[in-house]
């Protein structure tokens, strides 16, 4: 970047206009998270003040607690169960990823290529089609209904996982492998020890994408349970809501601790999520 | 002899290969084929069957014909839900879309903070959307809520955003004395208001898309164009837009598809009201299934799904045709 002494207004002016356009559009977006946490620490007339108090007068941390102590929602409980299944099914998928997807990339086995055009077409079949077939499934041939394997089994594996770390396992040289077999290393030696440690980018934003959205998934586990004490925290959240009602200062506290988490674990992995993200072109 | 046994030996090794390829895919077929493979099967047969509470009959094309029978009740719907979907597509998509390419282009060209902006953008995309919906309620609240206040202070009177199922054409027309009717007074508020929550949601995901893609167009040919003398708009509009436009495609049909499929959002903030006025197809499929279950719903439901597969890929495809052809690709 070559930078003279001297700038044009019009440069300037320019520069000005994009800076207030990247502003306003940060503001806007970040609004929400801002009116959500300081909502939850006002007062409950603070809160339901007309016109809006854009500022706690007072800052009332009890009411973290208050929500915490709701006697409708189990929130250490809906947690554990959150972060269990969450790191359960991410755990899993990895595994079952990876196998898979070196199997794809780098063996060669009769059927390999219908087997993945299978896989491929089923990106296509939409969830609000297989939702029933999957409940039935589950809830009456399995007979899952209201447990956490019936939370966890389906999401063990992720052909779009697959497909993702195909392509990294592809981009491995071959010359490497050709090195390994003459040192005498298999498959599972040359996965282990080279060819997984080379994709580890790869993998870490995979995980991270599978623990998000397990993180985020609501529709299925609303379905396929029942008790609030096996429930995750994105179902719990509901009878919370309507237990809360208006008091809208312990719903925005409630929305905190479930967003909080995730904003955390982003911010300090941001680079895999929006390079994972951007690689893939994935959309909840 | 040797070649026998050197022949056997490599058969041995090739079957020996081909048990480990088969058991490295096996946990990963196995799972894919009980929970994505098997149920896709099941939606086309169920389709074909007279299914509410309990299984009563194969059905042929009984279903298929009541959902695209003009003179039935279920056509009605599922023509009213298609309309909903079209209203939510052309709501959210081209602002998105807009946005997240004026976002990317103004970060690519260097600001200072380009990290820090980024990281903003994508925050709403990774947060649950239960949780964001509830604050996204809250603003949009009729009587405490901050949006009211806010176009308040300009003169607009308070609205009641996610209830109000009347259209917004009809509200701004009769604002100004005109009587709109029937489909031309627009989508309602509601579905307004559960758009400006998509947009919010979604804008990070297509900036950081557009950012990879421009990432990809050659610097040199900034600095070619500047040295022939061209302007800032000259540049974007036959370099920057040309070369970005295999990745505005792939984000306008990802998007498309994206949107006509949205199904929790709407779930948690509207449920499909107010008067079924957010009720897109997704929704109108999912109360089908669980909330008329008396009535047939597993057979109706399930061929309302195969109808608005074949609508989406039908779209899809005429993107391809229609626009796939005018992209660029270097």
């Amino acid at each position: 970047m070559d930078r003279t002494l001297r700038v044009p207004p019009r440069v300037l002016a320019a520069g000005a206009l994009k800076h207030l356009i990247l502003v306003a559009g940060a503001v806007l977006t970040a609004f929400p998270f801002y009116w959500m946490v300081t909502t939850s620490f006002k007062s409950f007339a603070e809160a339901q003040s007309y016109p809006p108090v854009l500022w706690p007068t007072v800052w009332h941390f009890e009411n973290w607690q208050q929500a915490w102590e709701f006697p409708t929602t189990l929130w250490a409980r809906s947690f554990a169960n959150t972060l269990g299944i969450a790191a359960v099914s991410t755990l899993g998928t990895l595994v079952t990823a990876v196998l898979a997807a070196y199997a794809f990339a780098r063996m060669r086995f009769r059927g390999r290529n219908v087997l993945f055009a299978i896989f491929l077409l089923t990106i296509f079949i939409p969830s609000e089609a297989t939702l029933i077939p999957n409940f039935v499934l589950i809830t009456k041939y399995l007979g899952w209904y209201n447990t956490y394997q019936a939370q966890i089994v389906p999401f063990l594996a992720s052909v779009f996982s697959i497909f993702l770390l195909r392509q990294f396992f592809m981009s491995v040289p071959q010359e490497l492998q050709d090195a390994a077999r003459i040192d005498g290393a298999g498959h599972v030696r040359f996965l282990w020890s080279v060819a997984l440690p080379l994709v580890r980018p790869a993998l870490i934003t995979v995980a991270l994408l599978n623990f998000l959205a397990s993180w985020n998934s609501f529709l299925w586990p609303l379905l396929v349970t029942s008790s609030p004490e096996i429930r995750p925290i994105q179902v719990a959240l509901v009878p919370f809501s309507s237990e809360a009602g208006t008091q809208y200062h312990l719903l925005m506290a409630g929305a905190t601790f479930v967003i909080l988490p995730t904003l955390v674990v982003y911010l300090i992995a941001q680079r895999y999520f929006i390079e994972g993200v951007a690689r893939t072109g994935i959309r909840g | 002899m040797p070649a026998p046994s050197r022949l056997d030996a490599r058969r041995r090794r090739i079957l020996f290969e081909h048990i480990e390829a088969y058991l490295f895919v096996l946990p990963a077929v196995i799972l894919v084929g009980v929970f994505d493979v098997l149920p896709g099967f099941a939606a086309f047969l169920m389709s074909l069957t007279r299914w509410g509470i309990i299984y009563e009959r194969f059905a042929g094309l009984d279903n298929y014909r009541a959902v695209l029978d003009p003179a039935g009740a279920r056509f009605e719907q599922f023509m009213n839900s298609l309309g909903v979907t079209v209203w939510y597509v052309l709501l959210t998509v081209p602002i998105e879309m807009f946005l997240a390419l004026v976002i990317a282009v103004v970060l690519y060209q260097g600001t200072s903070g380009r990290g820090a902006y980024r990281v903003v953008y994508f925050m709403p995309y990774i947060t649950s959307v239960v949780a964001a919906a509830l604050v996204f309620e809250w603003m949009f609240d009729a009587n405490f809520g901050l949006l009211n206040w806010a176009i308040g202070l300009v003169g607009i009177p308070a609205q009641e955003w996610l209830r109000e199922p009347d259209g917004v054409f009809g509200m701004i027309g009769s604002a100004f004395g005109l009587e709109l009717q029937g489909w031309m007074t627009g989508p309602s508020l509601a579905l307004v208001a559960v758009s400006i929550f998509t947009v919010w949601h979604f804008i990070g995901f297509q900036t950081v898309i557009f950012l990879a893609g421009l990432t990809n167009v050659d610097r040199e040919l900034y600095e070619a164009a500047r040295i022939d003398g061209a302007g800032e708009r000259q540049i974007f509009l036959r370099i920057t837009l040309p070369l970005l436009s295999p990745t505005i495609f792939f984000v306008l049909v990802l998007a498309t598809v994206g949107a006509m499929r949205s199904f929790s959002q709407i779930f948690v903030l509207t449920n499909g009201g107010p008067l079924d006025t957010t009720r897109n197809v997704p929704m109108l499929i999912f109360q089908t299934f669980f909330e008329r279950t008396a009535v047939n719903g597993i057979g109706l439901g399930a061929a309302m799904s195969f109808i608005f597969v074949l609508i989406v890929v039908a779209i899809t495809i005429f993107q391809f045709r229609v626009l796939g052809r005018r992209v660029f690709y270097g």
